[in-house]
């Protein structure tokens, strides 16, 4: 059966977001009404894109083509199902490390490297590295914690979320 | 969730096929049949599993560079009023309860802002410290200066 795992590489079909900021793209309009109408409700049908297509005025081959375009632009990071995994049964928790500068890159490249690790952002903070441990299971994130505190020598603190208030997120190209 | 719809997350989470029938090509790569792949995909939905299906932008490409994680040391008998309270705010994309690492981290509300200059970032900031009023001690924003690694979610096959 198949279970919640370690982050892997993304399927090379679909364009990888690109980790420094690209410089803001020029959209055409018809990009921006796909972007800003389609963040969800996208249809399960048998010819989703036709559909999805006619509320924008486009053939489906245009619309396949136009989501084609702006995954490969980098302008998308995906497109497609935006999963709960805590539904599934899955853990994440956010964790913070304060890393020296000269240490920096190194660090970063080890925390990478550690499969639970889904998302890492460096902040202007004392504490400097945020990253989100997600695994099937809190023993296997603490575990990624624990072991990322041995090697590095640096504190791991823990931000669990004791309560959510709200997760939603809709940009407007 | 039982194994079948694990599989159907396992073929879909890198994104779905860009082909016209995307549901019946993952019914293919599953043996699966298609009216069932897509009444499975209509029960995540329902059930929450999937929060929406659509496009995902890069909002560094469509330029809101400014995306600011703002914290909140909020008196902990108010935090659970006033976190519903900012999680409504149309510009709050996360909004969270966490524990302190007192001395070095003493806020307990996070909601994340993202904006197209720090500017406006910080606009949005006021308006949640107006919000929160005398039950906010102190704050901070602390933005993204480099995203390091973005993989989302993944199910082994």
């Amino acid at each position: 059966m198949s279970r919640i795992a370690a982050p892997r590489a993304a399927n090379p079909t679909q364009a990888s977001p690109s980790r420094d900021a690209p410089q803001e793209p020029v959209l055409s309009e018809t990009d921006r009404r796909l972007i800003n109408a389609f963040q969800g409700g996208f249809p399960i049908c048998e010819r989703p894109f036709q559909v999805a297509a006619e509320t924008l005025g486009l053939d489906e081959a245009t619309l396949i083509a136009r989501i084609d375009a702006l995954l490969k632009a980098g302008v998308l990071t995906r497109f497609g199902p935006l999963f709960n995994a805590e539904r599934m049964g899955g853990v994440n928790v956010l964790a913070a490390m304060s890393v020296p500068a000269a240490e920096f890159d190194n660090i970063v490249e080890f925390v990478n490297a550690q499969p639970e690790i889904a998302h890492n952002y460096r902040r202007e903070h004392a504490l400097n590295l945020w990253f989100v441990g997600a695994a099937e299971t809190p023993e296997k994130v603490e575990a990624a914690f624990a072991f990322i505190e041995s090697v590095s020598g640096l504190p791991v603190y823990r931000f669990p979320k004791e309560r959510e208030f709200f997760v939603e997120l809709i940009l407007e190209a | 969730m039982d194994s079948v719809d694990f599989a159907l997350v396992a073929a879909c989470q890198a994104g779905l096929p860009l082909t016209p029938r995307p549901y019946h090509a993952m019914a293919e790569q599953l043996g699966l049949g298609a009216e069932e792949v897509m009444a499975r995909m209509q029960a995540m939905m329902q059930a929450g599993v999937i929060r929406r299906i659509g496009v995902v932008p890069n909002h560094y490409a469509l330029g809101y560079t400014a995306n600011g994680m703002t914290v909140w040391d909020v008196a902990d008998e108010h935090v659970d009023a006033l976190g519903e309270a900012v999680g409504r705010l149309p510009f709050v994309s996360h909004c969270y309860c966490r524990p302190r690492h007192l001395p070095l981290w003493p806020y307990n509300l996070f909601a994340m802002v993202h904006a197209k200059s720090r500017g406006q970032a910080q606009a949005y900031a006021d308006q949640i410290g107006d919000l929160l009023g005398v039950a906010c001690r102190q704050s901070d924003i602390l933005y993204s200066s480099r995203m390091l690694k973005k993989t989302g979610l993944r199910i082994a096959d």
